[in-house]
């Protein structure tokens, strides 16, 4: 018993309590902007971010005077966009690259991890142009192009992986009994990596959602996304803090939630890839 | 076996995994790599975009304009300053909270999947967010440190030239690190634990086996974490954007940010596309020695 409670306490100081400290880290920044935004707007500056009298005051005013209804949709729909056109691509090429061996395999795998890593200052310059010269300028396409750029290579890395990890030997018995190929991959391979696609479905709608750049350059006075939103909240002369962090709860909740829903399925799949390196 | 004897493959079979890929690579192709080679193509002419009808080729001026631009060396230096500290702090702490969850304890469920959030956040909120926390007259953090007596009087960190920097790093580290604690966390339950139970029948003390166990079963994840997170902060300028906007002065300006605001706000498109093509290419060490360590897994 004496030896049970003191190695107790010594997990309770070398784990339990250090692991507090560091989750106090992460979301103290992210409960500090929560309690900002229901402090009443006359007593912010006065007593500071407080619970005493607690109101949803800003958040009423985000949606009836700013508009950000609007902007969430906006973002919604960016975001949906983003996703359909993702998968829609990388799926077929990720069961290509999971379950066929043929000559410039590897050099388009590849092919796929580089653009990941290009810069994203030397996409949006030429972007840029490249829209303003088909008129795509302040339209949801032009932002679904854009995040297209990062979600198809991400996505056709991140599903392989996933549809590597469903045995060869299943879609091989469903064509002996008979399946065609296509048959194989819509009965056994798809449902098989149906969580495998929501995944990559929710990790790219979380990334276009929360994308800023793009958003801000191709997007305009009739697309504007929920991030541009919050940044324009900023005042010229005086910030409105409970308001503007009202923005950032809303803004990042969406993600936050989706996020904390797949996160298991999610990390497994984006570890794979490094964990082998 | 000899060629001969393998069975033919037939031709539909050949061509399937093009077709099926042939989408994405199109794609791609039109989105990512025409537009890449069409910067590097106006790094390389005069064009501001208010004087549409000038477009000429004038070589490699822009690059000389940048190598005698001293805002191009600053930047420079605060891009190797803000790498050189923001990953190994990321890594760092991410390795500590790494461990620390790979324990038993009975939460360890809900701590691991709340230590991810800032991750998920986007960056405008999380910039804000710490504008706020940084305010000089009503941030929490000179609050917090006024009252503990650690300082005398507020500091505006990012109205500060020698502090707006830093202030950021923290800010991006803080948004990083959970992304090394997951890859790590997941490298650390690759170990077999048998090689913990051969150590410690052997009387290794904790702290061996972390050196001779833990670090050499994570050397492969630290380092392609490691090039990932160099890439990935190199490039991000979404967070610096929206704290200071480069300022005060040039003093948190990285490459890809002058080259951004350089095009935004100057309008001048072939100087920003030099600027970004210049960034690109110190880049590209780190992306081909990841792209090595990827291919070695290409099966």
């Amino acid at each position: 018993m004496m030896v049970r409670n003191r190695s107790l306490t010594r997990r309770i100081l070398t784990v339990d309590l250090p692991v507090l400290l560091i989750l106090c880290f992460t979301l103290s920044p992210y409960l500090w902007m929560a309690l900002t935004s229901v402090t009443e707007k006359s007593r912010l500056f006065t007593e500071g971010p407080s619970l005493a009298g607690a109101t949803l005051e800003n958040y009423g005013r985000l949606f009836r005077t700013v508009g950000f209804g609007r902007n969430l949709f906006d973002s919604f729909v960016v975001a949906s966009g983003t996703m359909l056109v993702g998968l829609g691509l990388a799926v077929p090429a990720a069961y290509a690259f999971s379950r066929f061996r043929f000559r410039g395999r590897r050099l388009l795998m590849l092919q796929f991890l580089l653009i990941n890593m290009f810069p994203l200052v030397l996409l949006i310059l030429p972007l840029f142009i490249l829209m303003r010269s088909l008129g795509l300028v302040d339209t949801y396409l032009a932002l679904i192009i854009a995040n297209s750029t990062v979600a198809i290579p991400f996505s056709v890395w991140m599903m392989t992986s996933y549809i590597d990890n469903i045995p060869r030997s299943l879609d091989e018995a469903a064509m002996t009994d008979g399946c065609t190929r296509f048959g194989a991959l819509f009965r056994v391979v798809l449902p098989l990596c149906t969580p495998g696609i929501i995944a990559t479905g929710v990790y790219i709608f979380i990334t276009a959602w929360n994308e800023y750049l793009y958003a801000l350059t191709l997007g305009g006075r009739s697309v504007k996304p929920i991030t541009v939103a919050i940044q324009t909240l900023i005042g010229e002369y005086q910030i409105e803090w409970g308001l503007l962090t009202a923005g950032g709860i809303v803004g990042a909740m969406p993600a936050t939630l989706l996020f904390l829903f797949v996160q298991k399925r999610l990390i497994a799949g984006m570890t794979q890839g490094a964990v082998k390196g | 076996m000899s060629a001969l004897s393998a069975p033919p493959v037939p031709l539909s079979r050949r061509v399937l995994p093009y077709a099926m890929l042939s989408p994405a690579v199109l794609v791609t192709l039109a989105i990512v790599f025409l537009p890449m080679v069409q910067a590097v193509w106006m790094s390389l002419h005069d064009y501001v975009l208010f004087r549409p009808r000038v477009f000429d080729f004038v070589w490699f001026k822009n690059f000389q304009t940048a190598l005698a631009d001293p805002v191009f060396w600053v930047s420079l230096r605060q891009t190797v300053i803000w790498i050189a500290i923001t990953v190994p702090a990321q890594m760092l702490l991410g390795l500590a909270t790494a461990l620390l969850l790979n324990q038993d304890f009975p939460w360890r469920g809900l701590a691991r999947a709340l230590v991810i959030i800032p991750w998920a956040l986007p960056s405008v909120v999380i910039a804000l967010m710490w504008v706020w926390i940084y305010d000089s007259n009503y941030g929490v953090l000179n609050d917090l440190l006024l009252r503990m007596n650690l300082i005398t009087a507020s500091i505006p960190w990012l109205a500060n030239p020698d502090t707006a920097l830093y202030a950021i790093i923290l800010t991006l580290t803080w948004q990083g690190f959970p992304f090394f604690a997951v890859m790590i966390l997941a490298g650390l339950q690759g170990i077999p634990k048998s090689y913990y139970e051969a150590a410690a029948i052997d009387g290794a003390s904790s702290f061996r086996q972390f050196w001779h166990i833990t670090l050499p079963g994570l050397a492969g994840v630290l380092m392609t974490a490691t090039l990932l997170r160099i890439i990935w902060v190199a490039n991000s300028i979404d967070v610096i954007f929206v704290m200071t906007g480069g300022g005060p002065g040039y003093s948190t300006y990285t490459l890809p940010l002058y080259a951004f605001v350089n095009a935004r706000t100057g309008l001048d498109y072939g100087y920003g596309s030099a600027l970004a093509v210049s960034f690109t290419l110190v880049l590209l060490g780190f992306v081909i020695l990841y792209l090595r360590r990827a291919g070695r897994n290409i099966g």
